[in-house]
């Protein structure tokens, strides 16, 4: 298979898994036992013409599959849907809110490659040392700590007593700082442990050996030859990482009071707004397919073993 | 064949000299242990929060609203005079509930769908399996989250919620499992002496394939633990007179200039919770896979 092809086939099949997933977000606002219209209006105050008429403006008394297609046909032309509470279409309101989340992932990614690669590394290379102890107490920390308990802890610290760095707020480098550490935290957990057992896994071959055995400086050895090999499976975790890090903003946003996407489903759960919340996770699915389908391919760039097979 | 052993087993023996197996043996042992006693006891605070809380939850002592931590209210109170520490303990059953509900019925579903999956393969397989990468398309916690905003507010719907954004891993798990497993000489030699097929699953398939999903579910508590009060704090919990921890935490944030503690407690029982099922779910996974204890 031609490396054209086989780019082309990955993309294909994330354009299905796009469409699967459209598929599945319809199917849980509309389809799960729980009246969705019960629940975006208090039904003790509801009259049962308030029911039908937010019934038939939701379209439900039509049968699923003409629902659906409607749904699809509209998404298509980039219409989300509105939302119940003020009729706003949904997607200008993301693409709004979009830049602030994309800011705070983008940094918070960054921030967790930094000190999960780092760490993991150092673990490794001086494992049983007193550095692999600490790195491996903040991995545990990492992949333990809500973030939203992190996040709390941090503006206790910076924002209300040291006074450091405002709270809540989204614009400027400052408000970042904070929540991408607490989110960037619980990427870092997760890339220090694969990042440690891989390097070690590598530690472990052959290979290793031999190019001790050459004579080679045990920095060359561990820093050109481990690490590389040993990045190679780390890249799918920092990959699926991203697309953790962004769903984990709905949360963080809500801690900082960040104006970004998350912030929008939080609001439209206290509103109990469904087509926005469906709108925001359906375009947050789409982004999370694009990245993995990035992470695929340079994947393949990256690992000779892929390369060459093409 | 035997060259082949000879040789690994010699080259397996400079591995060990690295390890330091002996001096690190009993640190690794004491986390253990005080992670088995931290989730023993907050599992007896979930059982019998009466005898363990030194306040009623609901009790307000108006003329002690936000005091600090002290030493009759170690946790300090809340703004409605609230001891936090018995908040905290009561507040454990529906945190754990969440967290053990929705592992026990994702791992069910999850491992009978990759175990059926793993087992008839083909297109049952195919299907099956697409079906699952679609459920992935979307986050775990974002999954939950449009499940939970859904179904409405709830302890059963947030455990539904939790449960089916965690089946893919343990499907996906059970699967790799029951592919490798159906094609060992045992389960061969078992069909050949005409044993049935139902026999064949349910004595040699399931029994030996079972493991790896233990591990997954025993960290997968720690994930569903805190994606279950991830949507509490965010609201979609169950609105009690006496909150889970989510919802007791996020309660506490619009207080913290003037009281740290009614946030910093509820989220460090969470904290030490999930960062005690994670060592014992380190522990497990090292003992089951002899690929990971070897490096570790």
């Amino acid at each position: 298979m031609t490396l054209v092809n086989k780019v082309l086939l990955k993309i294909s099949t994330a354009f299905v898994s796009i469409i699967g997933s459209s598929i599945l977000v319809f199917s849980i606002i509309y389809l799960l036992p729980g009246d969705p219209v019960l629940s975006m209006i208090d039904p003790s105050v509801a009259t049962p013409e308030m029911v039908a008429n937010l019934r038939k403006e939701l379209g439900l008394n039509q049968p699923f599959y003409i629902q659906f297609s409607e749904y699809f046909m509209n998404v298509l032309q980039g219409d989300f849907g509105q939302s119940v509470v003020n009729s706003e279409p949904v997607l200008p309101k993301i693409v709004e809110h979009f830049p602030a989340t994309l800011a705070l992932t983008i940094t918070s990614a960054v921030l967790s490659v930094v000190i999960g690669v780092t760490f993991g590394v150092l673990s490794a290379i001086y494992r049983n040392k007193w550095i692999d102890i600490i790195a491996r107490i903040i991995g545990l920390f990492g992949i333990s700590m809500p973030t939203f308990w992190s996040g709390i802890l941090l503006i206790l610290i910076f924002s209300v007593y040291l006074n450091w760095l405002p709270s809540i707020g989204s614009d400027g480098w400052k408000t970042l700082v904070l929540p991408s550490l607490s989110l960037g935290l619980v990427g870092a957990g997760f890339i220090i442990r694969m990042v440690r057992n891989s390097m070690l896994d590598v530690i472990n071959e052959q290979f290793i050996v031999t190019l001790r055995a050459k004579g080679l400086s045990e920095r060359v050895v561990m820093y050109r030859h481990a690490l590389r090999n040993a990045l190679i499976p780390a890249i799918t975790i920092i990959g699926l990482n991203i697309g953790e890090l962004l769903a984990g903003t709905v949360v963080i946003e809500t801690v900082f009071s960040r104006q970004g996407i998350g912030r929008i489903v939080a609001d439209a759960i206290m509103a109990k707004d469904l087509p926005v919340i469906q709108g925001v996770v359906f375009f947050s699915a789409i982004v999370y397919v694009v990245i993995n389908l990035l992470v695929d391919l340079s994947y393949s760039f990256i690992d000779p073993r892929v390369r060459r097979a093409h | 064949m035997k060259e082949v052993v000879n040789t690994k087993t010699v080259l397996h023996v400079p591995k060990w000299k690295f390890t330091k197996q002996k001096t690190n043996f009993s640190v690794e042992n004491l986390f253990i242990l005080g992670a088995g006693m931290v989730v023993i006891f907050i599992i007896l605070c979930a059982l019998f929060p009466k005898w363990i809380a030194p306040y009623s939850p609901t009790f307000m002592d108006t003329s002690l609203i936000l005091s600090p931590p002290n030493s009759a209210h170690w946790f300090g109170t809340d703004y409605f005079g609230r001891d936090v520490l018995s908040l905290v303990i009561y507040g454990s059953s529906d945190s754990l509930i969440i967290g053990i509900a929705s592992v026990l019925i994702g791992g069910l579903i999850g491992g009978i769908i990759g175990s059926v999956s793993g087992y008839f393969g083909g297109i049952i397989d195919v299907v099956v399996m697409r079906l699952i990468e679609i459920l992935m398309t979307i986050p775990g916690i974002l999954l939950a989250l449009a499940i939970a905003a859904a179904l409405g507010p709830g302890l059963m719907n947030i455990v539904l919620a939790v449960a089916v954004s965690s089946i893919p891993g343990y499907a996906r798990v059970m699967r790799g499992q029951l592919m490798s497993i159906k094609k060992r000489k045992y389960v061969e030699a078992s069909r050949s002496i005409g044993t049935p097929e139902w026999r064949i699953f349910l004595w040699h398939l399931l029994p030996n394939s079972w493991s790896p999903l233990l591990v997954m579910a025993t960290i997968g508590l720690g994930t569903s633990i805190l994606i279950g009060s991830g949507l509490s704090f965010l609201g979609l919990g169950i609105i009690k007179e006496i909150p889970d921890w989510g919802a007791l935490l996020s309660q506490g944030r619009g207080y913290l200039t003037v009281g740290w503690w009614i946030s910093t407690f509820p989220g460090l029982a969470i904290t030490l919770f999930v960062l005690s099922v994670n060592i014992i779910g380190d522990k497990l996974r090292d003992t089951f896979d002899p690929k990971t204890s070897r490096t570790r």
